[in-house]
């Protein structure tokens, strides 16, 4: 690969670089023996010149590698013919795939006719220049801004500071990047559920009763009306979190009570480590186990009782994703509980209440915002959670809050509609960030308002 | 005289209740018991049930054939050309010696059926042979030949004989049980499942092509999210002002830290896919994905491995001259570092188990080839699992829980090694 190759050259060269600026600072100091002269240590004249030789260069190899490709293909279809270029978006598109395809060697979907060769003799030509264009301007960009911080380097020259200032950029860079992260995720979510709102109304997504995303391909067709109502999937979602927080939340207070105030450290060194392993395991193993083991045990147990049990039962999948989400609960809770000052305790046992008394009228009491943050961390975790639902949980909506019923939920349709073959403009592939604009909303609603609460807490006993 | 008689009243009535607080007490801590054993039961449900189910496809039936290399069939004009062996008919060779074995099959339906009791992948095997020496042709030898899936499947006990006869399959347990009696069938190591790509075929798929896609995927995500996440992690603890930008960052990690992978899946379908133009389905989009989701992670680590460093390591280098920043690069971070690297460990093990964002970019896509380099279109192995967990063959269940059990092994000994050089290099100071 090109980039590989000028990646390889850039790095030769920067170690000559590192090598060069070194020898001018020792060499204009006059010799090794008068090297007090210098401002800086020798090496970081080679690291200023290194630092000039590589940055330039690398941030242009960035950005060249970022829109060559659509620059290329504005390029191609500008060259195509007036009544190719007059089609709509989307047939457009699958000549330039035609072409792309065709220029790379690879299969097309159709037997090429003349133009389309044409553009891709075209297409080909111009990646060559373009690929013979970018190794030249890095690697010349590269040399003379080197050969400037080259000529630069002099006894006075403050090379420490440079070379630091640089360094010090380069980690509020580094810590730049959670925030444009973030940008990121809201931007992209934000700018297609824009679009996908200018489809359908904002009021018939969110109050809408009814989600089936299938529109119709024809006019005639049955039952692809595509309405996008996305309470069935909130109902859903919550339907199944709350399963879940019913089975975690016990088991996981419960557990973790025991093993800060019950247990002998050698159980609770074996204890702990081993629930923790269930955050450990990735959701697809669950959403497996989900699928296999305990849908039809679900099933088989319901059906003993003469009860009618889906086999995508939103129970399964409720109970299987509080199995993931004990030990949150479990840990999180463990920490408050530590939290509580021993002078409670003490306090507590001195008026006479038992060990159990002394936990749930003192220190539970006394954890509970810590415990609530917990729960709600727990919560957002439950409604982000994508595979246990994906593989166990039903993909039509059912607006029914009966758990032995299949239900879906807002991850399941993100997967569905995004996953195989998709065009960018229908309704159906924006809706899917839609949901993903509610996901985000409510589960960053749901951390901050956990965040919140658990601060507050701590500024209680601190 | 009063004062006394209600004190003892007090004390009666403690003693009575004593009973029930007592009893109220071992209830409570029974709870207690019974939520931990209760975690501790579904570890072990969890594992035992995949292990029951997966450990079976590390193994796989083959059976002994004399298999004759026909020159008339591999080679009529007899050329010895590469190429006319490449474009040979292997399927008779497989062929021949059932028809050989069985004469009395005569109607084209039990033949097809016949012809299915081994795998297609068994014509690629013998043609490696042919074309990695050709002086085999015109020989016969007795060699062992994959099984398709369901033999396998009957063979390993996971659907029952009677079934296969109650649906009309009464030959094939006839010639199955021939096969046995003739000392015919044995089960072999499965080396395709560790080192072939997908397949439509459950017998001829692997777990290789997936676990390539995952070595790539992971060497992006650790390039990237190592040296991003100590930068910024040694910008906050020992560069920042106590400003809004700081606060920002923080409060951006904490928030990232709890955000759904799915979200990092859209964003990068929209970002890195849609508009950047990078290939779909590449561990190249994968790891920058991963890279972003395990960040915080990564800087949460690093941040307490800094904030362990004592201050006076810091102090004592500062005071025998050291610019700040050659204090943290020479003697802070090769302190911090075994901290730093356990949770890269930790970050990467949580990467390595990840699915839902990369169904969005396309790595969900039926790839047959092991791919060569973080740009070929490849799946990783949580996905692999997902999309065989969804294919209906009974012999996939058990590939399913096999390549679970691999998955669930790399991690236990990546956080094994981050536990590992936790204990080896902790400090107490």
């Amino acid at each position: 690969m090109q980039t590989y190759m000028i990646l390889i050259v850039l790095l030769a060269f920067m170690a000559f670089a590192y090598q060069f600026g070194k020898r001018r600072a020792l060499h204009t100091a006059g010799g090794p023996a008068p090297v007090r002269n210098l401002h800086s240590l020798p090496s970081y004249y080679g690291f200023y010149v290194m630092l000039w030789a590589a940055l330039p260069s690398l941030l242009v190899l960035l950005l060249w590698s970022l829109f060559q490709e659509s620059v290329l293909t504005q390029l191609v279809i500008g060259s195509l013919p007036q009544d190719m270029r007059a089609l709509s978006e989307a047939e457009l598109g699958l000549i330039i795939n035609d072409v792309r395809n065709l220029a790379s060697g690879d299969i097309v979907s159709q037997e090429p006719d003349e133009t389309t060769q044409m553009a891709a003799a075209h297409l080909q030509k111009l990646q060559g220049m373009a690929d013979l264009a970018k190794a030249v301007v890095i690697l010349a960009l590269s040399v003379i801004a080197a050969g400037f911080a080259w000529r630069s380097v002099a006894p006075k020259m403050r090379a420490r500071n440079r070379v630091e200032w640089i360094v010090k950029g380069l980690l509020i860079i580094s810590a730049s990047v959670a925030i444009l992260t973030t940008i990121g995720i809201v931007m992209s979510v934000l700018f297609e559920s824009l679009r996908f709102f200018q489809k359908i109304p904002v009021t018939d997504f969110l109050f809408g009763l009814e989600w089936s995303p299938q529109t119709a391909i024809r006019a005639d067709q049955v039952g692809a009306t595509g309405a996008f109502g996305v309470i069935p999937l909130l109902v859903g979602t919550l339907l199944i979190s709350f399963i879940a927080l019913v089975v975690a939340v016990p088991i996981g207070l419960m557990s973790a009570i025991y093993l800060s105030e019950y247990a002998t450290p050698h159980l609770r060194s074996i204890a702990k480590p081993v629930i923790e392993v269930l955050a450990g395991i990735p959701t697809v193993v669950y959403g497996f186990f989900a699928a296999l083991t305990v849908a039809p045990a679900v099933r088989g147990f319901g059906e003993s009782f003469g009860l009618d049990v889906s086999s995508e039962s939103a129970l399964a999948a409720g109970l299987v994703m509080g199995i993931m989400i004990i030990p949150f609960v479990s840990s999180l809770s463990d920490d408050v509980i530590n939290a509580v000052p021993q002078a409670m305790r003490d306090a507590s046992f001195a008026l006479g209440a038992t060990h159990s008394e002394t936990v749930r009228q003192v220190i539970i009491p006394a954890a509970l915002p810590g415990i609530m943050g917990g729960v709600l961390l727990a919560a957002s975790r439950a409604i982000g959670e994508t595979m246990i639902v994906v593989m166990a949980a039903g993909l039509s909506s059912n607006l029914t809050v009966n758990p032995l019923e299949a239900v879906t939920t807002v991850t399941v349709q993100i997967v569905t509609l995004l996953v195989g073959d998709q065009e960018f403009d229908s309704a159906k592939t924006l809706a899917a960030f839609a949901l993903g604009l509610v996901l985000f909303t409510i589960t960053l609603a749901l951390n901050v308002l956990a965040l919140h609460i658990v601060r507050k807490y701590r500024e209680q006993y601190e | 005289m009063n004062q006394s008689r209600s004190r003892s009243r007090t004390a009666e009535l403690v003693e009575a209740s004593l009973k029930r607080r007592y009893a109220k007490e071992s209830r409570f801590r029974m709870m207690g018991l019974g939520a931990i054993g209760l975690g501790l039961l579904f570890v072990l449900i969890l594992f035992v049930s995949i292990i029951s189910n997966g450990y079976g496809a590390f193994v796989q039936t083959h059976i002994r054939m004399a298999v004759t290399f026909d020159s008339a069939i591999l080679d009529p004009q007899g050329t010895g050309d590469p190429e006319v062996l490449k474009q040979a008919d292997y399927r008779q060779l497989v062929r021949q010696p059932l028809r050989e074995m069985f004469p009395d099959v005569k109607s084209r339906r039990d033949k097809r059926k016949l012809y299915q009791f081994i795998s297609g992948g068994a014509e690629r095997e013998l043609r490696d042979m042919v074309l990695a020496d050709p002086s085999i042709i015109g020989t016969t030898k007795e060699l062992w030949l994959m099984a398709d899936d369901d033999v396998d499947m009957v063979v390993k006990g996971h659907i029952a004989r009677e079934d296969v006869i109650a649906n009309g399959g009464e030959k094939l347990i006839q010639w199955l049980e021939r096969f046995e009696a003739e000392d015919r069938v044995e089960r072999q190591f499965n080396t395709t499942f560790f080192t072939s790509g997908d397949s439509r075929e459950p017998e001829q798929s692997g777990i290789g092509g997936a676990v390539a896609g995952s070595f790539f995927t992971l060497i992006v995500t650790l390039l990237l999210a190592f040296p991003i996440g100590v930068a910024a992690a040694v910008y906050l603890e020992e560069f920042a002002p106590r400003n809004r930008f700081t606060d920002l960052i923080e409060v951006n990690i904490n928030n990232l830290a709890a955000v759904p992978s799915i979200v990092f899946g859209l964003l990068g379908l929209a970002m890195f896919i849609n508009l950047f133009g990078l290939p779909r389905s590449a561990p190249l989009v994968g790891g920058l994905v991963l890279t972003l989701m395990t960040l915080p992670t990564v800087i949460i680590a690093a941040r307490a491995a800094l904030k362990s460093v004592p201050p006076s390591i810091r102090e004592a280098a500062l005071g025998v001259g050291a610019s700040k920043m050659q204090t943290i690069a020479h003697h802070v971070l090769p302190l911090a570092m075994p901290g730093m690297l356990t949770g890269a460990i930790i970050g990467m093990a949580q990467a390595l188990g990840e699915t839902a964002p990369l169904l969005m970019i396309g790595m969900v896509a039926f790839i047959v080839d092991v791919p060569g380099g973080p740009l070929d279109p490849s799946t990783v192995l949580p996905v692999q699992i997902y999309l065989w967990a969804d294919s209906p063959e009974r012999a996939f269940v058990e590939r399913t829980s096999a390549a679970i059990m691999v998955l669930l092994a790399f991690l236990i000994s990546m956080n094994a090694l981050a536990v590992i050089l936790r204990r080896k290099f902790e400090r107490r100071w």
